[in-house]
């Protein structure tokens, strides 16, 4: 799976101005709101849902970077996005590091393949210390997009 | 492999002296990064191997497989217990 088959491009955020772990999962599932990839009447339940999720074991999976997340009925396709954050988010990760890189997905409950091969993805790009230091010091969501598909294109390897 | 069985390895993993990897096929992740076993990619019903270096290797492998077998049976309901509402 590749980053373009689940970003979505137009919620991607550079200037989170949110610092705590649940304003920023709020601030996330807003970017989705505006770019019309979840529907208003699904938007608290959504937000409810990924701060459960977090509440049985952090998704801040090392390295600076978390990947919160949750299924929900009300999506028909895995949808995720990108935000950065200069300050870093207390995400309670596993190694203690703040966290300045963040994936937020969304993926229907009878697809957990899916969700599995975002995560795999993520994690193998992100492994790669210059793509994942690059991705960190983006300035604008251009920038963010821009890396993402260099991946996409095997640009960065391991 | 998802987040929260990567993390009850990580946790269970960093106990032990030895060094744990899990193998997939040819992928190799350190036990003890939760990073490094997202890559793996693993689904359930996959077939990975634990492998341990060190003082401790035996009894690490027998707790990190014991987790397998019984330990995410426990995930799986807790989970269940958040989305069902």
């Amino acid at each position: 799976m590749k980053f373009s088959d689940f970003i979505c491009r137009e919620a991607i955020r550079t200037t989170l101005e949110a610092d705590a772990k649940q304003s920023v999962i709020r601030a996330m599932a807003n970017s989705l709101l505006e770019a019309k990839k979840i529907e208003t009447g699904d938007f608290e339940g959504i937000i409810e849902a990924i701060l459960k999720r977090e509440e049985l074991g952090s998704t801040g999976i090392g390295r600076g970077v978390a990947v919160p997340h949750t299924k929900h009925p009300s999506i028909e396709k895995l949808v995720g996005t990108v935000a950065i954050s200069g300050g870093g988010v207390d995400f309670e990760s596993l190694d203690g590091e703040k966290v300045h890189l963040l994936f937020l997905l969304v993926s229907p409950p009878d697809r957990p393949g899916d969700h599995l091969r975002a995560l795999e993805n993520i994690s193998r790009q992100l492994r790669d210390e210059m793509f994942c230091r690059l991705l960190k010091q983006c300035k604008t969501p251009d920038e963010v997009w821009q890396l993402l598909m260099e991946a996409d294109n095997n640009q960065f390897p391991s | 492999m998802h987040a929260r069985p990567a993390e009850a390895f990580v946790r269970l993993a960093s106990q032990f002296e030895s060094e744990v990897q899990l193998i997939r096929e040819e992928r190799r992740a350190n036990a003890t990064y939760m990073f490094e076993l997202l890559t793996l990619g693993a689904a359930q019903g996959t077939q990975i191997l634990i492998e341990a270096v060190g003082p401790d290797a035996q009894a690490a492998v027998e707790a990190l497989a014991d987790l397998v077998e019984n330990g995410f049976l426990e995930l799986d309901r807790q989970l269940d217990d958040t989305t069902q509402k």
